[in-house]
Protein backbone atom coordinates (compact mmCIF):
# COMPACT_ATOMS: atom_id res chain seq x y z
CA UNK A 1 0.00 0.00 0.00
CA UNK A 2 1.31 3.42 -0.82
CA UNK A 3 1.01 6.82 1.47
CA UNK A 4 -1.36 8.12 -1.11
CA UNK A 5 -3.59 5.42 -0.53
CA UNK A 6 -3.26 5.54 3.24
CA UNK A 7 -3.50 8.98 3.43
CA UNK A 8 -7.21 8.61 1.24
CA UNK A 9 -7.99 5.59 3.97
CA UNK A 10 -7.09 7.78 6.80
CA UNK A 11 -9.07 10.94 5.22
CA UNK A 12 -12.24 8.78 5.28
CA UNK A 13 -11.42 7.75 8.74
CA UNK A 14 -10.90 10.98 9.98
CA UNK A 15 -14.47 11.78 8.55
CA UNK A 16 -16.15 9.12 9.76
CA UNK A 17 -15.02 9.82 13.64
CA UNK A 18 -15.27 13.30 13.42
CA UNK A 19 -18.95 12.53 12.73
CA UNK A 20 -19.20 10.50 15.47
CA UNK A 21 -17.37 13.08 17.49
CA UNK A 22 -19.79 15.91 16.87
CA UNK A 23 -22.97 13.47 17.41
CA UNK A 24 -21.52 12.47 20.68
CA UNK A 25 -20.76 16.26 21.73
CA UNK A 26 -24.22 17.45 20.71
CA UNK A 27 -26.37 14.55 21.46
CA UNK A 28 -25.07 11.91 23.53
CA UNK A 29 -23.06 12.96 26.39
CA UNK A 30 -24.80 15.23 29.35
CA UNK A 31 -23.46 18.63 30.25
CA UNK A 32 -21.38 19.21 33.42
CA UNK A 33 -23.93 19.89 36.21
CA UNK A 34 -21.65 23.13 37.57
CA UNK A 35 -20.48 24.78 33.99
CA UNK A 36 -23.55 23.35 31.82
CA UNK A 37 -23.41 23.75 28.08
CA UNK A 38 -20.02 25.32 28.33
CA UNK A 39 -18.66 22.48 29.15
CA UNK A 40 -19.07 21.28 25.78
CA UNK A 41 -16.29 22.98 24.68
CA UNK A 42 -13.33 21.10 26.55
CA UNK A 43 -14.17 17.90 24.32
CA UNK A 44 -12.66 19.78 21.69
CA UNK A 45 -10.07 21.45 23.36
CA UNK A 46 -8.30 18.67 25.10
CA UNK A 47 -7.87 17.32 22.09
CA UNK A 48 -6.65 20.28 20.16
CA UNK A 49 -4.20 20.46 22.96
CA UNK A 50 -2.82 16.66 22.69
CA UNK A 51 -2.53 17.23 18.57
CA UNK A 52 -0.65 20.61 19.13
CA UNK A 53 1.52 18.73 22.25
CA UNK A 54 2.27 15.49 20.05
CA UNK A 55 3.31 18.15 17.04
CA UNK A 56 6.03 19.45 18.43
CA UNK A 57 7.28 16.49 19.92
CA UNK A 58 7.91 15.88 16.71
CA UNK A 59 9.31 19.10 15.97
CA UNK A 60 11.93 18.35 18.33
CA UNK A 61 12.81 14.81 17.77
CA UNK A 62 13.25 15.74 14.02
CA UNK A 63 15.27 18.84 14.65
CA UNK A 64 17.56 16.35 16.69
CA UNK A 65 17.87 13.80 13.85
CA UNK A 66 18.29 17.21 11.46
CA UNK A 67 21.06 18.47 13.56
CA UNK A 68 22.44 14.91 14.13
CA UNK A 69 22.44 13.24 10.48
CA UNK A 70 21.63 16.60 8.26
CA UNK A 71 19.28 14.72 6.08
CA UNK A 72 16.89 17.65 4.69
CA UNK A 73 13.91 14.75 5.45
CA UNK A 74 13.67 15.94 9.00
CA UNK A 75 13.64 19.40 8.55
CA UNK A 76 11.03 19.40 5.74
CA UNK A 77 9.23 16.25 8.80
CA UNK A 78 9.87 19.00 11.16
CA UNK A 79 8.73 22.50 9.68
CA UNK A 80 5.50 20.21 8.39
CA UNK A 81 4.61 19.51 11.86
CA UNK A 82 5.22 22.87 13.56
CA UNK A 83 2.89 24.23 11.26
CA UNK A 84 0.20 21.94 11.38
CA UNK A 85 1.16 22.17 15.91
CA UNK A 86 0.71 26.13 15.28
CA UNK A 87 -3.00 25.69 13.73
CA UNK A 88 -3.79 23.23 16.07
CA UNK A 89 -2.24 25.15 19.39
CA UNK A 90 -3.75 28.72 18.20
CA UNK A 91 -7.17 26.86 18.17
CA UNK A 92 -6.48 25.37 21.30
CA UNK A 93 -5.79 28.49 23.05
CA UNK A 94 -8.87 30.21 21.12
CA UNK A 95 -11.69 27.35 22.17
CA UNK A 96 -9.86 27.69 26.23
CA UNK A 97 -10.60 31.21 26.31
CA UNK A 98 -14.15 30.72 24.67
CA UNK A 99 -14.14 29.01 27.83
CA UNK A 100 -13.07 30.97 30.27
CA UNK A 101 -15.72 33.97 29.43
CA UNK A 102 -18.34 32.21 30.77
CA UNK A 103 -17.09 29.88 33.48
CA UNK A 104 -14.53 32.08 34.76
CA UNK A 105 -15.94 35.92 33.64
CA UNK A 106 -12.95 36.61 31.99
CA UNK A 107 -11.56 35.85 28.12
CA UNK A 108 -7.90 35.72 29.47
CA UNK A 109 -5.96 35.35 32.66
CA UNK A 110 -2.41 35.12 33.71
CA UNK A 111 -2.48 31.79 35.50
CA UNK A 112 0.31 29.24 35.11
CA UNK A 113 -1.33 26.80 32.63
CA UNK A 114 -2.17 29.75 30.43
CA UNK A 115 1.02 31.69 30.42
CA UNK A 116 3.20 28.61 29.60
CA UNK A 117 0.64 28.15 27.05
CA UNK A 118 1.10 31.36 25.36
CA UNK A 119 5.14 30.92 25.49
CA UNK A 120 5.31 28.09 23.67
CA UNK A 121 2.78 29.48 21.00
CA UNK A 122 4.71 32.22 20.59
CA UNK A 123 7.76 30.58 20.44
CA UNK A 124 6.45 28.24 17.72
CA UNK A 125 5.66 31.82 16.34
CA UNK A 126 9.15 32.93 16.32
CA UNK A 127 9.98 29.22 14.44
CA UNK A 128 7.74 29.92 11.58
CA UNK A 129 8.22 33.58 10.74
CA UNK A 130 12.15 32.69 10.86
CA UNK A 131 11.31 29.62 8.12
CA UNK A 132 8.69 32.21 6.33
CA UNK A 133 11.17 35.25 6.23
CA UNK A 134 14.59 33.25 5.32
CA UNK A 135 15.76 30.67 2.02
CA UNK A 136 15.70 27.50 3.23
CA UNK A 137 19.37 27.07 3.74
CA UNK A 138 20.91 24.60 5.53
CA UNK A 139 21.84 27.14 8.57
CA UNK A 140 18.19 28.43 8.37
CA UNK A 141 17.49 24.91 8.86
CA UNK A 142 19.85 24.24 11.94
CA UNK A 143 18.34 27.24 13.65
CA UNK A 144 14.97 26.47 13.19
CA UNK A 145 15.60 22.97 14.56
CA UNK A 146 17.43 24.53 17.35
CA UNK A 147 14.24 26.99 18.30
CA UNK A 148 11.86 23.90 17.52
CA UNK A 149 13.54 21.64 20.35
CA UNK A 150 13.88 24.27 23.00
CA UNK A 151 10.39 25.53 22.72
CA UNK A 152 9.57 21.74 22.84
CA UNK A 153 10.83 21.65 26.52
CA UNK A 154 8.25 23.63 27.31
CA UNK A 155 5.58 21.01 26.90
CA UNK A 156 5.98 19.58 30.04
CA UNK A 157 6.43 22.61 31.56
CA UNK A 158 2.83 23.31 30.49
CA UNK A 159 1.20 19.88 31.10
CA UNK A 160 3.05 20.18 35.09
CA UNK A 161 1.58 23.95 35.22
CA UNK A 162 -1.39 22.54 36.87
CA UNK A 163 0.26 20.79 39.73
CA UNK A 164 3.70 23.03 39.98
CA UNK A 165 2.05 26.59 40.43
CA UNK A 166 -1.56 27.95 42.05
CA UNK A 167 -3.71 27.66 39.22
CA UNK A 168 -7.19 28.52 38.26
CA UNK A 169 -7.13 25.81 35.44
CA UNK A 170 -9.12 22.99 35.98
CA UNK A 171 -7.10 19.59 36.18
CA UNK A 172 -9.83 16.78 34.40
CA UNK A 173 -7.46 14.56 32.93
CA UNK A 174 -5.32 13.79 36.13
CA UNK A 175 -7.00 15.61 39.49
CA UNK A 176 -4.57 16.75 42.21
CA UNK A 177 -5.97 13.69 44.12
CA UNK A 178 -5.60 11.50 41.36
CA UNK A 179 -8.13 10.13 39.11
CA UNK A 180 -10.00 11.56 36.31
CA UNK A 181 -12.67 14.38 37.03
CA UNK A 182 -15.10 12.81 34.61
CA UNK A 183 -18.04 12.15 36.61
CA UNK A 184 -19.95 9.86 33.95
CA UNK A 185 -18.74 7.19 31.62
CA UNK A 186 -20.65 9.19 28.80
CA UNK A 187 -18.06 11.92 29.18
CA UNK A 188 -14.35 9.55 28.77
CA UNK A 189 -16.48 7.41 25.45
CA UNK A 190 -17.24 10.88 24.45
CA UNK A 191 -13.19 12.24 25.16
CA UNK A 192 -11.80 9.32 23.63
CA UNK A 193 -13.36 9.57 20.38
CA UNK A 194 -12.96 13.39 20.37
CA UNK A 195 -9.19 12.51 20.80
CA UNK A 196 -9.34 9.39 18.52
CA UNK A 197 -10.93 12.11 15.52
CA UNK A 198 -8.27 14.69 16.29
CA UNK A 199 -5.62 12.52 15.89
CA UNK A 200 -6.52 11.04 12.53
CA UNK A 201 -7.34 14.63 11.45
CA UNK A 202 -3.30 15.67 12.54
CA UNK A 203 -1.88 12.46 11.10
CA UNK A 204 -3.54 13.06 8.22
CA UNK A 205 -2.81 16.84 7.97
CA UNK A 206 0.64 16.08 8.57
CA UNK A 207 1.33 13.54 5.90
CA UNK A 208 0.01 15.75 3.78
CA UNK A 209 2.12 18.99 4.16
CA UNK A 210 4.76 16.56 4.97
CA UNK A 211 4.24 15.03 1.71
CA UNK A 212 4.17 18.61 -0.28
CA UNK A 213 7.23 19.71 1.48
CA UNK A 214 9.32 17.14 0.36
CA UNK A 215 7.82 17.37 -3.25
CA UNK A 216 9.49 20.91 -2.91
CA UNK A 217 12.47 20.01 -1.88
CA UNK A 218 13.07 17.96 -4.91
CA UNK A 219 11.17 20.06 -7.39
CA UNK A 220 14.00 22.75 -5.82
CA UNK A 221 17.08 20.18 -6.51
CA UNK A 222 15.90 19.38 -9.63
CA UNK A 223 15.22 23.51 -11.02
CA UNK A 224 18.99 23.51 -10.05
CA UNK A 225 19.67 20.42 -11.94
CA UNK A 226 18.12 21.91 -14.86
CA UNK A 227 19.63 25.23 -14.65
CA UNK A 228 22.84 23.87 -14.62
CA UNK A 229 21.96 21.95 -17.70
CA UNK A 230 20.86 24.99 -19.62
CA UNK A 231 24.00 26.63 -18.63
CA UNK A 232 26.33 24.02 -19.90
CA UNK A 233 24.34 23.55 -22.98
CA UNK A 234 24.66 27.47 -23.36
CA UNK A 235 28.67 27.28 -23.06
CA UNK A 236 28.84 24.54 -25.83
CA UNK A 237 26.83 26.46 -28.62
CA UNK B 1 -29.55 26.66 27.23
CA UNK B 2 -27.20 29.57 28.59
CA UNK B 3 -23.87 29.93 27.03
CA UNK B 4 -25.20 28.18 23.90
CA UNK B 5 -23.60 31.26 21.98
CA UNK B 6 -20.08 30.69 23.49
CA UNK B 7 -20.43 26.94 21.89
CA UNK B 8 -20.96 27.79 19.23
CA UNK B 9 -18.36 30.37 18.78
CA UNK B 10 -16.33 28.06 19.51
CA UNK B 11 -17.13 25.07 17.37
CA UNK B 12 -17.53 27.74 14.37
CA UNK B 13 -14.42 29.04 14.89
CA UNK B 14 -12.53 25.63 15.11
CA UNK B 15 -14.20 24.14 12.09
CA UNK B 16 -13.86 27.72 9.91
CA UNK B 17 -9.86 27.60 10.90
CA UNK B 18 -9.63 24.00 9.80
CA UNK B 19 -11.21 24.35 6.93
CA UNK B 20 -8.95 27.53 5.96
CA UNK B 21 -5.83 25.64 6.70
CA UNK B 22 -7.12 23.24 4.45
CA UNK B 23 -7.75 25.22 1.51
CA UNK B 24 -4.29 27.13 1.81
CA UNK B 25 -3.02 23.50 1.93
CA UNK B 26 -4.91 22.97 -1.56
CA UNK B 27 -3.56 26.01 -2.82
CA UNK B 28 0.18 25.11 -1.79
CA UNK B 29 -0.54 21.60 -4.39
CA UNK B 30 -1.89 23.59 -7.45
CA UNK B 31 1.43 25.96 -6.87
CA UNK B 32 3.45 22.59 -6.68
CA UNK B 33 1.73 20.69 -9.63
CA UNK B 34 2.25 24.37 -11.59
CA UNK B 35 5.79 24.09 -10.56
CA UNK B 36 5.91 21.15 -11.47
CA UNK B 37 4.82 21.35 -15.06
CA UNK B 38 7.19 24.44 -15.73
CA UNK B 39 10.08 22.38 -15.10
CA UNK B 40 8.75 19.62 -17.14
CA UNK B 41 8.41 21.77 -20.09
CA UNK B 42 11.79 23.50 -19.35
CA UNK B 43 13.74 19.73 -19.37
CA UNK B 44 11.47 18.90 -22.32
CA UNK B 45 13.00 21.87 -24.45
CA UNK B 46 17.00 20.95 -22.97
CA UNK B 47 16.52 17.32 -23.80
CA UNK B 48 15.03 18.77 -27.70
CA UNK B 49 17.94 21.43 -27.77
CA UNK B 50 20.17 18.69 -26.55
CA UNK B 51 19.74 16.05 -29.73
CA UNK B 52 19.61 18.97 -31.97
CA UNK B 53 22.86 19.74 -30.88
CA UNK B 54 24.18 16.04 -30.81
CA UNK B 55 23.19 15.90 -34.03
CA UNK B 56 24.51 19.21 -35.53
CA UNK B 57 27.93 18.23 -34.37
CA UNK B 58 27.86 14.81 -35.88
CA UNK B 59 26.56 16.20 -39.23
CA UNK B 60 30.01 18.49 -39.01
CA UNK B 61 31.95 16.11 -38.14
CA UNK B 62 30.56 13.89 -41.65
Amino acid sequence: MNSFAIRNGLGYVTLALMIAALFMVFDYVPPEAEQGIAQLIFYFHVPLAWVAFASFGIVAIAGIFYLWLGDQLWDDLGYAAAETGMVFCTLMIVAGSIWAKPIWGTWWTWDSRLTTTFILWLMYVGYLMLRASADDTPQVARFGAVIGIVAALDVPIVIASVRLWRTIHPAVLVTKQGGHGLEDPRMVATLLVCLAAFTAFWAWLLMLRFSQLRTRTRLGALAVRIAFADAALSDSK
Amino acid sequence: MENLGYLFAAYSIIFVVIFLYVVFIWRRQAALDAELRTLEARMAALTDETAASTSGDSQSDA
